[in-house]
């Protein structure tokens, strides 16, 4: 007993000395926390009751599949876009017109996992018209209207594995690019062994053309390439306009265990692909078109029901001998994002295993091909010689650098993911000029005005992993930070830390006044052509057709119309099309009927939007405003009666008289 | 009439064709969940909202007090106003062809009456527009009507209504103030030429 006492005691004593230890060694290291004076940084991300921020912040959902709207500096949260998975606040993926965008080739798929919200470019400046943003898991591209704020089209990529490397816009918008990340056989639904990998499998990059007045996507052609997992990608600008960027990893090709097999390799690749001349050969006949089967989901005109045009077809261009039009970099170990400066000659590699962090120069690329410095080919890809390319490796980066961004002003700033932190680096010297702590874990970060040729660099906002201890703790699972940076002096510093949605991985900030001169306010009814719209409130009612049931809704403050409707049967099928005929901006109505297997449809002013209801059940069924759209809006209700299936209860609608 | 007052009284009937393009008179609404703004413009042959939809916004609000909707076609005024301009414009350049004093006068005197017969039926409509409310109206405050003001602003429960003369009306006021300086000027050079004689 006594001994064992002791024993504990001793222990004890053992810990506190080396806690003690602990402390005497950090208190020791020089800290990088950079958190100007508090007073100050406050008085930076100070945004007054009533007045706006500066600039818009776009941060992708992750696994919730959304994209997030911020307020930055003030970290304001603004509102959610559900883009890749049901929203049942609004009714997105609910409501019959919005639930053909998430149909797929393989069927409805109600999530997916959002990673790289891209805003749409004209002359290498984010021009704020349109946010594109890729679906990781089933491979797809979203493009939302920064009008409205609303998701408008989905097109799903075939050959497709994990679309990660996605969705970066050209200069001008010419095309948005998608990739496997998980090569897999590109013959549709090939059904091989597994360890048929390197014969079987490769990987496809996506060049999908923009339509330069409505944003709207087609599937250009895909480029056939070894079987590697191509990671992420850039589009170059200024002098690199005409080219994109991807890393690899795993050029071992593994197809198991791959956090093993897949980090063998001293180096592997970015490969720099000139779309131009990639455009051109398959206009030229180059191209070979193979069955496919993917979606591409869309709206006709303003509104109604988003249409499902099924695809069969792909163009695939495999790169032949001489074509010239891709090449691979060398880089160490296993790259995840591939940077490229303002003026589009630096190509900064994030090594994730690297000791250094790679910059390649594209007029040095030019120059080696035009050498012909290649140290050897991969199925008609030539490889470039490393030395040929480099401009220069930035030595004492960190642990694990993942992502670059550049301020214009001859810095870049990279997120190191092991050792927390943000290095800043000079692109004259490739020496790390600054460093900052991030809290913790970072991912992504981004720059305001960032990827553009004019980055307007006055914020850094980081991207991190996990919260731990940053604030009032909520359970083992916890919401993943933000940091904001202020990196308009010197050094960085830190201002503020706040929570978001999701997981956040890429983010994108634009100066508001270049999205807020085009927000629509309403949705003018004099341009709604939905089919099922009532243009008249006075035009309410009822229609049957079999057991199909369309009730023609209208709501205005405080009343639907029709608000009691009888002559329903169970075995019915119920559309409950609403329009919100007001005119004004924010005045939002919605419904919701009891027992409906669905959620509430949220109704913006001049929308029509449809609720699609089954009734299992007879009895008399309350439906009611989900939205306080006014004083009276307690009394926005009404009541449908649904009989028994073999009923004669006429059908009749009544609003207004008791 | 000398050639110049001639020239004035025509420029005094044609500046009222100003009012085919602009709004003379509006009223403008502001509460505290309205801080764009909300209003309506009154035209000889028109009632538009300030912004687009205002008008519909304002008659869905009004709707709870049990006022009536404003509509164009309920309004004849829209109809004869701009005949009436229409002859006042023609009568004021007949004056000034015939160069005679007494037709100016005469076009004055017509405007002035027309000008506080405006005022008059614009104040009639709105006392019957807030006193003659609706019996339905879910919203009744006791001894509360809502009459807007002729001019100037009155607090009308959440919303400050101001009741101003708007562009249109610089025209009138221009017009007036050129025939009137053709009176004042005629008079002089009549006063003149007595001396003189």
């Amino acid at each position: 007993m006594k001994k064992d006492k002791t024993q504990k005691l001793r222990s004890l004593f053992v810990g506190i000395g080396l806690i003690a230890a602990a402390g005497l060694i950090l208190a020791g290291c020089p800290s990088q926390q950079g958190m100007m004076d508090t007073r100050e940084a406050a008085q930076k991300v100070y945004v007054a009751p009533g007045e706006h921020d500066e600039y818009y912040g776009f941060f992708s959902g992750g696994y919730s599949g959304q994209l997030s709207v911020w307020g930055l500096p003030s970290g304001r949260f603004l509102k959610v876009i559900p883009v890749f998975s049901q929203d049942p606040e609004t009714g997105y993926g609910y409501s019959e017109e919005t639930k053909p965008l998430l149909q797929t080739s393989y069927g409805f798929i109600p999530w997916d996992d959002s990673h790289h919200p891209h805003i749409s470019q004209t002359n290498g400046d984010a021009d704020g018209r349109w946010i594109y943003i890729n679906a990781n898991n089933t491979p797809r591209i979203a493009r939302i209207d920064l009008q409205t704020f609303e998701t408008k089209e989905i097109l799903e990529l075939p050959n497709t594995g994990g679309n990660h490397a996605s969705s970066f816009v050209t200069s001008n918008s010419e095309y948005v690019i998608g990739a496997t990340r998980f090569s897999i056989p590109y013959e549709m639904d090939l059904d091989v062994p597994i360890d048929s990998y390197s014969e079987e499998f490769r990987g496809a990059l996506s060049f999908i053309e923009l339509d330069p007045e409505t944003g709207m996507m087609n599937m250009g052609f895909q480029i056939i390439v070894p079987p590697y997992n191509y990671d992420l990608g850039r589009a170059g600008k200024g002098v690199s306009e005409d080219w994109v960027f991807f890393t690899t990893y795993n050029t071992e090709e593994a197809h198991t265990m791959l956090e093993v097999n897949a980090s063998r390799n001293d180096k592997d690749y970015i490969a720099a692909v000139n779309w131009r001349r990639a455009a051109e050969l398959v206009s030229n006949g180059h191209g070979e078109t193979m069955s496919a089967e993917y979606y591409h989901n869309y709206y006709e005109g303003n509104q109604g029901f988003a249409i499902n045009d099924v695809k069969d077809q792909v163009t695939v261009l495999t790169p032949e001998d001489g074509q010239e039009f891709i090449y691979f970099l060398p880089t160490p170990k296993s790259p995840h994002g591939v940077d490229i400066d303002p003026t589009g000659e630096y190509i900064a590699a994030g090594g994730k295993l690297a000791t250094v962090i790679p910059v390649h120069s594209f007029s040095r690329m030019i120059e080696a091909i035009e050498n012909r410095d290649f140290e050897g080919n991969v199925e008609n890809i030539p490889i470039l010689s490393y030395d040929a390319t480099i401009a220069g490796e930035v030595e004492n980066p960190g642990l694990g650098p993942l992502h670059t961004e550049f301020d214009g002003r001859g810095y870049a700033y990279t997120s190191v993911y092991i050792s927390s932190e943000i290095v800043k680096w000079s692109l004259e010297t490739f020496e790390v000029v600054d460093r900052i702590d991030a809290y913790y874990s970072i991912g992504h970060l981004m720059i305001t005005g960032g990827d553009t040729k004019n980055p307007d660099a006055r914020y850094l906002v980081g991207l991190t992993k996990t919260a731990k201890d940053r604030y009032l703790p909520t359970g083992p699972k916890q919401n993943h930070p933000a940091q904001l940076y202020d990196i308009s002096g010197d050094r960085m510093e830190l201002l503020l830390d706040f929570p978001t949605i999701g997981e956040p991985h890429y983010a994108q900030a634009i100066r508001a006044d270049k999205i807020t001169q085009n927000v629509k306010q309403i949705y003018e009814m004099e341009e709604n052509d939905h089919p099922h719209a009532l243009l008249r409130i006075a035009d309410n009612r009822v229609e049957r057709d079999g057991d199909v049931v369309r009730i023609y809704m209208g709501s205005t403050r405080s009343h639907f119309r029709p608000d009691n409707i009888e002559g329903i049967r169970v075995g019915d099928t119920v559309y409950i099309h609403l329009t919100n005929l007001e005119q004004e901006w924010d005045v939002v109505h919605g419904i919701a009927v009891k027992g409906a297997q669905n959620s509430e449809i949220l109704v913006a002013p001049g929308q029509t939007k449809t609720l699609k209801w089954e009734p299992t059940r007879t009895g008399i069924y309350p439906f009611y405003c989900t939205a306080f759209c006014s004083a009276l809006h307690q009394e926005m209700q009404g009541y449908i009666r649904v009989s028994a299936a073999d009923s004669d209860v006429s059908l009749v609608w009544r609003t207004g008289t008791n | 009439m000398k050639t110049e007052s001639r020239i004035a009284m025509g420029l005094a009937a044609m500046l009222l064709a100003g009012l085919f393009y602009f709004p003379f008179w509006t009223i403008d609404m502001s509460a505290p969940q309205y801080p764009e703004g909300i209003g309506m413009y009154i035209h000889i042959d028109d009632v538009t909202g300030h912004k687009r939809h205002d008008l519909q916004s304002i008659n869905t609000l009004n709707h709870y007090i049990g006022m009536a909707e404003i509509h164009r076609e309920d309004f004849w005024e829209f109809d004869v106003m701009p005949w009436v301009i229409g002859f006042l414009i023609v009568f004021g350049l007949i004056a000034a062809a015939i160069g005679s004093m007494k037709l100016v006068i005469t076009w004055i005197i017509l405007m002035v009456i027309l000008g506080v017969a405006g005022l008059v039926d614009f104040y009639l409509w709105g006392h019957e527009y807030g006193n003659n409310l609706s019996p339905d109206a879910p919203i009744k405050v006791p001894g509360m009507t809502y009459q807007p003001p002729l001019i100037g602003c009155k607090q009308l429960l959440n919303i400050n209504a101001c009741s101003w003369p708007y562009t249109g009306s610089i025209f009138i006021g221009l017009s007036m103030l050129f025939a009137g300086g053709v009176i004042w000027y005629e008079n002089k050079f009549i006063n003149k030429s007595d001396e003189d004689s």
